[in-house]
């Protein structure tokens, strides 16, 4: 008894988180366009969906964007980083004070924020604009997961690779970047999951017919289009795929191992 | 070597355009009334004298905090029991687990709370009702990572430590674990409240268009009306009670540890 009921209580929690997931994908599969009785099955919506110039404009936006921002957080949170972990007490007081602006503000705020940017500028609103916010809110993260692995770091290395007549180019390439390799990759995935899901900075630093998939489910929601649900089923099935093969291949990986050195 | 603290030149050059000024014009469009030109700026406080003195906005600001905190205290009444049964399964059970957990998280948020307006679009309850079970949904996963996170750290010798002094299984939870668990708590309290005072379109998708919040405000003065000023008074508002509230509850910690 004791044990059943926590059972129970997660696998309702489960339950829970999963319930939209699946019913998103079962109605995905209806005949008709309603959201609540399910009459048959079919595949139009996919159909439509590919049809729909506007959705597949939304999902190119929504990659190009993600890629470039975080290529370019990435290499500029990196280099910003390592220059940080150099600096004197204030610079990094100040630094890390006005990163978090971004990450402890909310959304909607540093949204504004930068659309009255833009405007006070008369910078037109579009996929440039897009991509600037993009980079702004996600070098922060990028810096997060980099800095503490800096801080792990020995300075004698880079100093001996200096001394053995490396150039700082050099050091900073051959020493100080394959030691921080984990920190630049987990904040290259955050800085690609915060552009690819952003909805609210996007909606207001986009332009008129630059969408990404959040602010094209954000306008369509208005009438009821069951192609946002063939949609949302394909990127659940793309990141169950990724998922898969990032965790259960490992796993799987570890598991031969381990016979291999039973058989040995 | 001191020369690589150059690096980080550019980007405080980048971080001030971006970041700083961007935050320094919304409190300078609060301050302000429309058909500014940097050649006559006329400061005011009419934005805000506006926004206190009619009810609606002050009704609208209160609900959205109560809406807030009673998300918060369900996050938690949910999540510290879920959170508690993950940390005390098996090692490898533990990390399954988390994983379901995180998976709904990697699906867009729009996505998800578009999925809710479906399955509660026919169901007879309060748009309220519907407004919570979205926030619920949207923010639960983050306080049980966070309550889980301090849950896992705890050293169980500890724990055998206080049965051995004589606790039993319910006193050695409320001395020992609950207490050191707080701070998981803490930080997840932060991560709920923040982006539910906020949020606007989980109140717009599941409450339908009547339901405003003071998110939908600030989009609607920005979208709709056009009002920059007011709806950038509005944000400063909003932000200065979240930050208010976030000194207030790193504050409980704080006095707790002092006890």
């Amino acid at each position: 008894m004791k044990k059943v009921v926590p059972k129970i209580y997660l696998a309702l929690i489960l339950l829970f988180f999963y319930l939209p997931i699946i019913y998103v994908v079962i109605f995905s599969f209806n005949e008709s366009r309603s959201l609540t009785a399910f009459t048959g099955f079919s595949l139009q919506w996919y159909t439509k969906m590919f049809e729909t110039r506007a959705i597949m404009e939304a999902i190119y936006y929504t990659v190009v964007i993600a890629v470039i921002a975080t290529i370019v957080s990435t290499i500029v949170g990196t280099i910003a980083s390592i220059g940080l972990s150099k600096s004197n007490r204030v610079i990094k007081e100040i630094v890390n004070q006005v990163n978090n602006l971004p990450m402890l503000n909310p959304e909607i705020v540093t949204a504004i924020g930068l659309m009255l940017f833009f405007t006070s500028l008369n910078i037109e609103k579009g996929f440039w604009t897009l991509l600037m916010a993009h980079i702004a809110f996600c070098i922060p993260y990028v810096m997060l997961s980099i800095m503490p692995r800096l801080r792990m770091l020995d300075d004698n290395l880079a100093e001996a690779a200096l001394d053995l007549g490396c150039t700082p180019f050099q050091a900073l390439t051959k020493v100080i970047i394959p030691q921080i390799k984990g920190g630049i990759l987990s904040g290259a995935l955050i800085a690609f999951t915060m552009s690819f899901d952003d909805f609210v900075i996007s909606y207001f630093t986009t332009g008129p017919g630059i969408n990404n998939i959040s602010t094209y489910v954000y306008s369509s929601v208005k009438r009821i289009n069951p192609s946002v649900n063939a949609l949302s089923t394909i990127i659940i099935v793309v990141i169950t795929i990724v998922l898969i093969i990032t965790n259960v291949v490992p796993m799987l990986k570890n598991r031969r191992n381990k016979n291999n050195e039973k058989i040995a | 070597m001191r020369g690589f603290k150059r690096l980080v030149w550019p980007y405080m050059v980048w971080a001030g355009i971006m970041i700083v000024i961007p935050m320094l014009i919304i409190v300078f469009y609060a301050f302000t009334k429309e058909g500014n030109s940097v050649v006559q700026v006329k400061l005011t406080l009419e934005n805000f004298g506006r926004f206190f003195q009619d009810r609606i906005f002050a009704a609208v600001l209160g609900k959205s905090l109560v809406i807030a905190i009673i998300t918060t205290l369900i996050c938690i009444l949910i999540g510290y029991p879920t959170a508690y049964i993950i940390a005390k399964m098996k090692t490898d059970s533990q990390a399954t687990m988390i994983l379901l957990v995180t998976i709904p998280q990697l699906i867009n948020m729009l996505v998800r709370t578009y999925a809710w307006r479906g399955i509660l679009l026919n169901l007879d309850i309060s748009p309220d009702v519907k407004v919570y079970i979205g926030m619920v949904y949207n923010f639960l996963p983050f306080m049980i990572l966070q309550i889980y996170t301090s849950l896992s750290k705890l050293d169980h010798n500890l724990i055998v430590a206080a049965h051995d002094l004589g606790c039993d299984d319910r006193q050695a939870f409320m001395k020992v674990t609950l207490p050191l668990s707080i701070p998981g708590v803490i930080a997840g309290i932060t991560l709920v409240f923040l982006p539910a005072v906020s949020s606007f379109f989980i109140p717009k998708l599941l409450g339908g268009g009547s339901f405003v919040l003071v998110g939908n405000l600030i989009e609607n003065y920005f979208v709709t009306i056009g009002d920059w000023n007011f709806g950038a008074a509005i944000s400063l508002v909003m932000t200065i009670i979240i930050l208010i509230s976030m000194y207030l509850t790193k504050k409980l910690d704080y006095d707790k540890e002092a006890r």
